[in-house]
């Protein structure tokens, strides 16, 4: 193990952890507006009992994509100096956006919408909680758009061996942007909608009997069967995106060694990238070249079009790239499956109806769009590979020179940190469910009478 | 000189980033000083102490994603050298904010026998963030250098720079507290104030001797004349902070915000001083500025944007604290 691998091992677990907590505050932020509106319009107290849980779940996720947030900013400079000397020109102005505009319009309003609600006019409180989700919303289209200019460079030039901006729009812009943008807000909305149908199924599965349950599991389940067909079309739509411009990716999640029409749509095998062929395939015939090129002997682009004739890959990691794909898929295949299930059981019996083991698997699922998103993530990511920027900086050479045991005994903290934190987490979000189920029934330390700034009046 | 775009643009850019720094120091300083007083108090206060951050502290950490940020952009190269050549101290911050920050959330929403764990991690964290941002401050002053007397200097330095953010905790929780609370925290920020004394002190005599150029850049004259008020007006600010302490609490709680901005005014003096001596160098003797700066159509596009937002941002601030004004209650629930 070098300092290379152990690098990129440290920033894939940074930026992991990282999204987990923006997939969820990007839409959850939406999702209390509707809640804190809906309160305003009806003025039924079910929705101000929906907003008071889910406020928490809010605040906590977005401590945690804060700190971890702070993390990211300092990476770059410890381990990857190579990538702002060679496009810090480009990068470095969507990176000061992102905290000029986003970043502070989000931690300034936070105080306001957890800890304002008595100190302000309702007005205030509806204003900044507005701002609040603008800021996670504006934080997603600046991240996007520089992973996106990574993936698809466009609107610069080279001089000296740097980049320079040529065109702010072409940089922003640029052709997978879009396309990425709108998977990644649909990845949030389903990751939240599972996340809220999960915790209501648990609390349902407590004896919580009350109102805004039935309210946010009905719901949640409903958007998420409207929003799941949506976002399967956004991702076939990001995908013939990248075989325009990344064929070598698609080549990897296709799991395709040579370029070829025909080509069936493999659903598992096993990638050798040092024999160069599969090992074992199961796949339907022609399916490749119907879903990318939309034509039944479609030619579909294969990976050894990607190595130089001195031998150099130019391509990424097969095997990896392959297998994320397809667990992204299948989860999302799951969601559909789990959501029009729930839709139609809706439908057929009503909230009161639905049954104990579909409760029990929307508990299970309330985490399934984390899987996706990490899974969705590790294709694009590690399919950019050998490139940092694509064409333009390796991988390789970006890296910094800090000596291997450092890097090494830093990763190992921050895999230690990250797991605690994570457990606790997700402990965390099941107390915070348990604990409105059984409401005033669970007794309560008679020392806790100051009640903390998160915590409801009671 | 300065009418040429690629000369005024990485100095408007220092001066971003110095503002950002400073006030990063005396923001998150407040709270990372109340997360240490934390471990002084029995359990049941430390809710109180803990309200008085809770709607600031995601803003305050900003401004440190701001400064780097802006290092990061503005003086790539700088970033590169600065944070390779502090890569342990910065990720020792950086395990210290994380462990603080999601301590603060989990600790209000654990079941009551695990929050004292996290309170614990709370002051952990805390601790840890500010003796690694001290330590860094000692690195850098003594040139980025590690050898065995700076290593020891920034030790110093380190201690000093955690106990003088105790010392704005305390005197945020005067500002913020009544009570037994507030007695509590008059006794701790005469006990912290020798913190800030000897940071001040230590990197006041230290960063001279480090360099020629700087030993010149203080002694020469005419600059000696007017460098002179910077230590006077220091040493006043001690003698009168340590006398104001003094006669707290006074009746009507008159005069509970002065120890705050005292402290603020002393971190002000001492930014100063070491922006006057490290200028025009962003590494240290090493890159200047302009050496390291960004391409001036990039730095270009930053500032209009930061022209535009950074009276916004110090705009929703202010309404911020106005909103949040007075001490801490316990009405701030939600």
């Amino acid at each position: 193990m070098d300092s290379l691998i152990l690098s990129r091992i440290q920033f894939g677990a940074n930026i992991s952890f990282h999204i987990l907590f923006p997939s969820i505050t990007i839409a959850l932020g939406w999702l209390l507006l509707v809640f804190r509106l809906r309160e305003a319009v009806t003025g039924d107290s079910k929705w101000q009992r929906a907003y008071q849980f889910w406020v928490k779940v809010f605040a906590l996720s977005f401590g945690l994509g804060v700190v971890s947030g702070i993390t990211m900013s300092f990476q770059f400079g410890t381990n990857w100096p190579g990538f702002m000397e060679t496009v810090g020109n480009v990068a470095g102005p969507l990176l000061g956006y992102e905290v000029l505009t986003a970043f502070f319009l989000e931690a300034g309003f936070l105080g306001i919408m957890l800890y304002g609600s008595n100190r302000v006019p309702g007005w205030l409180h509806v204003l900044a909680t507005v701002l609040v989700a603008v800021g996670t919303t504006l934080s997603a289209f600046w991240i996007i758009a520089l992973n996106s200019w990574m993936q698809t460079p466009t609107g610069y030039e080279i001089i000296g061996g740097v980049a320079h901006a040529t065109s702010w729009r072409e940089v922003i812009f640029n052709p997978s942007m879009p396309y990425r943008l709108a998977h990644m807000l649909l990845a949030s909305a389903m990751t939240v909608l599972f996340l809220v149908a999960g915790l209501s199924a648990y609390r349902r599965l407590q004896g919580d009997r009350s109102r805004e349950v039935v309210a946010t599991l009905k719901g949640a389940l409903v958007a998420a069967a409207v929003l799941i067909p949506v976002q399967i079309y956004v991702g076939d739509a990001h995908g013939l995106n990248t075989l325009q411009y990344q064929p070598q990716k698609i080549a990897a999640m296709e799991g395709n060694w040579e370029t070829g029409p025909a080509k069936p749509l493999l659903l598992f095998a096993i990638p050798d990238q040092e024999q160069r062929r599969n090992l074992f395939e199961i796949g339907i015939p022609h399916g490749a070249s119907l879903i990318l090129r939309h034509e039944w002997d479609g030619v579909v682009p294969g990976l050894n079009d990607y190595v130089t004739a001195e031998g150099e890959i130019l391509h990424p990691p097969v095997a990896p790239v392959f297998f994320a794909f397809r667990v992204m898929v299948g989860m999302g295949m799951l969601m559909l499956l789990v959501s029009w299930t729930g839709a139609w059981l809706l439908w057929r019996r009503g909230v009161e109806g639905l049954p104990v083991w579909f409760l029990r698997v929307t508990t299970a699922m309330s985490l399934s769009g984390w899987v996706a998103v990490l899974a969705g993530w590790y294709t694009t990511e590690i399919g950019r590979q050998p490139w940092l920027v694509s064409g333009l900086l390796m991988t390789r050479d970006a890296v910094s020179p800090v000596a291997t045991p450092m890097v090494a005994s830093t990763l190992i903290g921050y895999l230690t940190l990250y797991v605690v934190l994570l457990i606790a987490y997700v402990m965390t979000l099941l107390h915070l469910a348990r604990r409105a189920a059984h409401g005033q029934r669970l007794p309560r330390d008679p020392r806790d009478v100051t009640p903390s700034p998160l915590q409801p009046a009671e | 000189m300065f009418d040429d775009p690629a000369v005024w643009l990485p100095f408007v850019f220092a001066a971003l980033m110095g503002l950002a720094i400073l006030i990063y120091v005396i923001l998150d300083g407040f709270d990372l000083g109340i997360g240490m007083l934390v471990i002084l108090t029995p359990p049941e206060e430390r809710d109180t102490l803990i309200s008085t951050i809770g709607p600031f502290w995601d803003a305050n950490e900003t401004w440190l994603v701001l400064a780097v940020g802006l290092l990061l952009v503005a003086f790539p190269i700088a970033h590169g050298v600065i944070l390779t050549a502090l890569y342990g101290p910065v990720a020792l911050m950086l395990f210290g904010l994380i462990l603080r920050g999601v301590a603060f959330e989990f600790r209000a929403k654990v079941p009551f026998e695990r929050k004292a764990r996290w309170d614990l991690a709370f002051f952990a964290g805390s601790a840890l963030a500010a003796v690694a941002q001290g330590y860094m401050l000692g690195i850098y002053v003594m040139g980025l250098q590690v050898n065995a007397q700076t290593v020891l200097f920034s030790l110093i330095v380190a201690g000093a720079l955690a106990v003088a953010y105790s010392f704005m905790g305390a005197a945020w929780l005067i500002l913020k507290t009544s009570g037994p609370i507030q007695l509590k925290a008059i006794t701790w920020a005469r006990r912290g104030l020798w913190g800030l004394v000897l940071g001040l002190a230590a990197v006041s005599a230290a960063t001279p001797l480090v360099s020629i150029r700087i030993w010149q850049k203080w002694t020469e004259l005419p600059a000696i004349l007017w460098l002179a008020p910077l230590p006077i007006l220091s040493l006043a600010l001690i003698i009168g902070l340590w006398r104001f302490l003094a006669t707290l609490p006074r009746p009507g709680d008159r005069g509970a915000a002065v120890p705050f901005l005292m402290g603020a005014g002393l971190f002000l003096l001492g930014f100063i001083g070491m922006a006057y001596s490290f200028y025009p160098y962003v590494v240290p003797e090493r890159l200047t500025i302009w050496q390291a700066a960004s391409a001036p159509e990039s730095l270009r596009v930053i500032l209009i944007g930061a022209v535009i937002v950074l009276p916004l941002i110090a705009g929703y601030t202010a309404l911020s604290y106005t909103v949040f004004r007075g001490k801490a209650s316990q009405e701030d629930i939600h």
